[in-house]
């Protein structure tokens, strides 16, 4: 079963996160961030172009138009490759694993897979971001030497950064989930 | 726990038959490694899974039933495969079934010696996890999980996690060699049942290369006898010898084609893929040079290489005429002690005189010698790259001289400097206690150490200036130099093999897994689908890098200011076995 609720993230953008219940034990999260704005598109293509076409008139050579026509595209398609997230997955599955996958404006999806061995929590902290309080929520790693302390803090939904509504939430599903792994003893 | 069951992709078209595997307690979870069909007699299969459990240390046993339900509901079937519980008694043991064409499976799990409890897991608590069997098997984990105990039976807790699946189906190779066109006594489904594979192409390659190996082997030692030879160790040719970086190079590639041609075989994955790196890097390499060596021995280049090579000699030495002029003259309106400028300026000029007479002695000979040294691209481009940068320590080797003076003078300036400083100021260095030290020194002490320093401070300008302008001429020659060394290392360290692997066949070196949720009913199991996630680029260059010849300087920042400043000769290209200076 699968709703929608729409939240807001930290800038104030309008963010849809999407539930999906698949059982008691698999549960998947679904944030979409705001899309790329044609305004702001607009904006940088129209300013590269105009500082090239300023160029040319000082230096009268062609090649700095077809300079600036190429570095336009070469920029767009990697700033979609490489930099802008479309949409950002958490998988919650009771006794395999935590699943966070990232997919990009060009279709491009990088996934990460921690076990649940190596969970030790999933927690929502603090953190100052610039001249802001922000939380996020974040997976505690067991550390293999100590039994009680931390290896690593893997942060979530890092590009979308919702606001805490969100994030208790997600928190609160995580967290039945993990319960209902710990209560359910070993079978024999 | 949930129990997880893992089924391998290929069987899922597979006609009814039991299910053999391992289970895995401590994860809850049951790795499906093939299906056996009917007839079967149960004696033999049970001789089979022993087997193969013998020789791979793995636990097979008959996990349950498999039943793939045709158009006819067979329930003589059905209460068939409940009976084989009684004969291969496992706990828990598994009965899946799929309606043929639906997406609908069932999954029930019985535990005999457990009586049934209420909240017993039923249908919702259990997982069917499927996985690409060839890739699982082919595939290969980073970072590497702790290799299994070979000599205790099963791997228990050194394999945690998913590794344990992998670590399962890679060692259980003894299971998949019979195909379906055997005439074995049990018919096994599994992802090699529709034939074995096999390449014509590897199947030689591995019967060349053992006479292949052992010819390359004796031919390399005959080499390496020869190069250790004591001719060597003489003082001139071994002191040549560390300084060039061609030998170095050359000595380098030398123990790589031991190392690859080397008659044992790699004891593990690891060593497997360095030998296949460097295979791949020599045979690039030598490719490189072989391009190189037609373009330059093509349309008379050699020539004209060497045509223009007195010329640039000769410009060179030219501009170093001019610069000294300028500094004998009143360089960028300093002002410099005439005496200590002339005497200085003179002694250079007159070492550029001679190292241009010297060129002109070779000249007749450096396109013979240019042919010669070209004909060693065919050893590699790396070997191109190292004679080009010892052809420019030979060809700048004046402006290495001049630094080494200016050098040392204004280090002996500064030296002087120091200590008459301090006794200007009344003290003296301790060298016993390695501290400064307040001293009574007499008058006429005084007056003589002032008198000196009062000297060395109105030469020092001359001094610093010529150290300033030999040391940056020296520093853009060390550029260039290093320049060259980063290509060098950059062909000798990249694995290219392991870069083309994870460019064609993705899921040999796997990061991990992920999985994706498949069409779901509520009342039936969760499906997921296990997929290898591939290694990232960086991770791979980082974890596959081949060592390179080790020439990185060795200073920081902030060190090499200080020796700069104080006139402590640099070397910035330690090569390995140096003493420091």
């Amino acid at each position: 079963m699968e709703d929608e609720l729409s939240f807001s993230d930290i800038y104030g953008g309008r963010l849809a996160l999407l539930r999906r219940y698949y059982s008691p034990s698999c549960r998947e999260f679904c944030l979409s961030c705001p899309r790329l704005s044609l305004r702001s598109l607009t904006a940088v293509t129209c300013s590269v172009w105009l500082a090239a076409y300023g160029l040319f008139t000082l230096c009268e050579n062609s090649m700095i138009l077809s300079a600036a026509i190429f570095i336009t595209l070469i920029g767009l398609l990697g700033y979609l490759h490489f930099v802008k997230i479309d949409q950002e997955t958490l998988l919650i599955i009771d006794s395999l694993g935590i699943q966070m996958t990232s997919s990009y404006a060009s279709g491009k999806e990088s996934t990460t897979f921690i076990e649940m061995g190596k969970v030790k929590d999933v927690i929502i902290n603090e953190a100052i971001y610039m001249q802001k309080v922000i939380y996020y929520l974040c997976i505690l790693l067991n550390d293999p030497m100590e039994p009680n302390g931390i290896s690593q803090v893997v942060p979530v939904f890092q590009s979308a950064k919702p606001r805490l509504d969100c994030l208790i939430e997600v928190y609160r599903s995580c967290q039945e989930i993990l319960a209902h792994g710990k209560a359910t003893p070993t079978s024999p | 726990m949930v129990l997880k069951a893992f089924f391998p992709t290929c069987c899922t078209s597979a006609d009814s038959g039991l299910l053999v595997g391992r289970w895995v307690p401590e994860q809850n979870s049951a790795v499906v490694l093939a299906v056996v069909h009917f007839p079967f007699i149960p004696i033999q299969v049970k001789e089979l899974l022993a087997q193969v459990q013998q020789a791979s240390r793995v636990g097979v046993a008959v996990l349950g039933t498999w039943c793939h339900r045709r158009q006819e509901p067979e329930e003589s079937l059905g209460h068939f495969l409940e009976g084989l519980g009684a004969i291969f008694s496992h706990e828990p043991w598994l009965q899946l079934c799929r309606e043929r064409g639906s997406k609908l499976w069932s999954c029930k799990t019985t535990h005999r010696q457990v009586p049934t409890s209420p909240n017993a897991p039923g249908e919702d608590q259990v997982m069917l996890i499927f996985y690409d069997q060839r890739k699982v098997l082919l595939s290969q984990l980073h970072p590497p999980t702790a290799l299994p105990d070979h000599q205790a039976g099963d791997a228990t807790a050194s394999t945690q996690g998913l590794a344990a699946v992998f670590d399962t189906v890679a060692r259980s190779e003894a299971l998949f060699r019979s195909d379906r066109f055997d005439e074995g006594l049990v018919r096994l489904s599994h992802w090699q049942s529709e034939g074995v594979e096999a390449s014509i192409i590897v199947e030689l390659a591995k019967q060349a290369s053992g006479p292949v190996c052992l010819l390359f082997a004796y031919l390399l030692s005959l080499i390496s006898a020869a190069s250790a030879c004591r001719v060597f160790k003489l003082w001139p040719l071994s002191f040549i010898c560390s300084k060039l970086s061609t030998c170095e190079q050359l000595r380098h590639r030398l123990e790589q084609l031991t190392f690859i041609f080397s008659t044992q075989k790699a004891e593990n994955a690891s060593q497997l893929m360095r030998k296949a790196n460097m295979l791949v890097s020599v045979l690039l390499d030598v490719a490189l040079g072989l391009t190189l060596l037609s373009w330059l021995h093509g349309k008379d280049r050699i020539g004209q290489l060497a045509d223009a090579l007195v010329p640039v000699a000769d410009w060179v030495a030219e501009e170093l005429q001019h610069l000294l002029q300028w500094l004998m003259g009143a360089p960028a309106g300093l002002k410099m002690n005439r005496a200590l400028d002339q005497v200085l300026g003179r002694f250079f000029l007159y070492h550029i005189h001679l190292w241009i007479s010297y060129i002109h002695l070779m000249s007749p000979f450096i396109e013979r010698i240019l042919w010669h040294m070209g004909l060693s691209a065919c050893l590699g481009l790396t070997v191109s790259l190292s004679i080009l940068s010892d052809i420019i320590a030979l060809l700048t080797f004046h402006i290495y001289c001049f630094y080494v003076y200016g050098a040392r003078l204004y280090c002996l300036k500064i030296c002087g400097l120091s200590s008459l400083w301090r006794l200007f100021r009344g003290k003296k260095w301790n060298v016993l206690r390695q501290r400064v030290d307040s001293c009574s020194y007499d008058l006429d002490q005084l007056f003589i150490g002032t008198l000196l320093f009062t000297i060395l401070v109105f030469l020092l300008p001359t001094t610093a200036l010529y150290y300033l302008v030999f040391t940056l001429l020296r520093l853009l020659v060390v550029t260039v130099q290093g320049l060259i060394h980063l290509l060098v290392d950059l062909i000798n360290s990249l694995p290219l093999y392991a870069l083309g692997l994870r460019l064609c066949r993705p899921y040999r070196l796997s990061a991990g897994v992920k999985f994706q949720v498949l069409e779901h009913e509520t009342g039936r199991p969760l499906r997921l689908l296990m997929q290898i996630n591939p290694l990232p680029y960086n991770r791979v260059v980082h974890t596959y890098r081949l060592p390179s010849c080790g020439c990185h300087p060795k200073h920081s920042w902030g060190s090499l200011c200080r020796k700069l400043f104080f006139g402590e000769l640099i070397y910035p290209w330690r090569q390995r076995g140096d003493k420091q200076d």
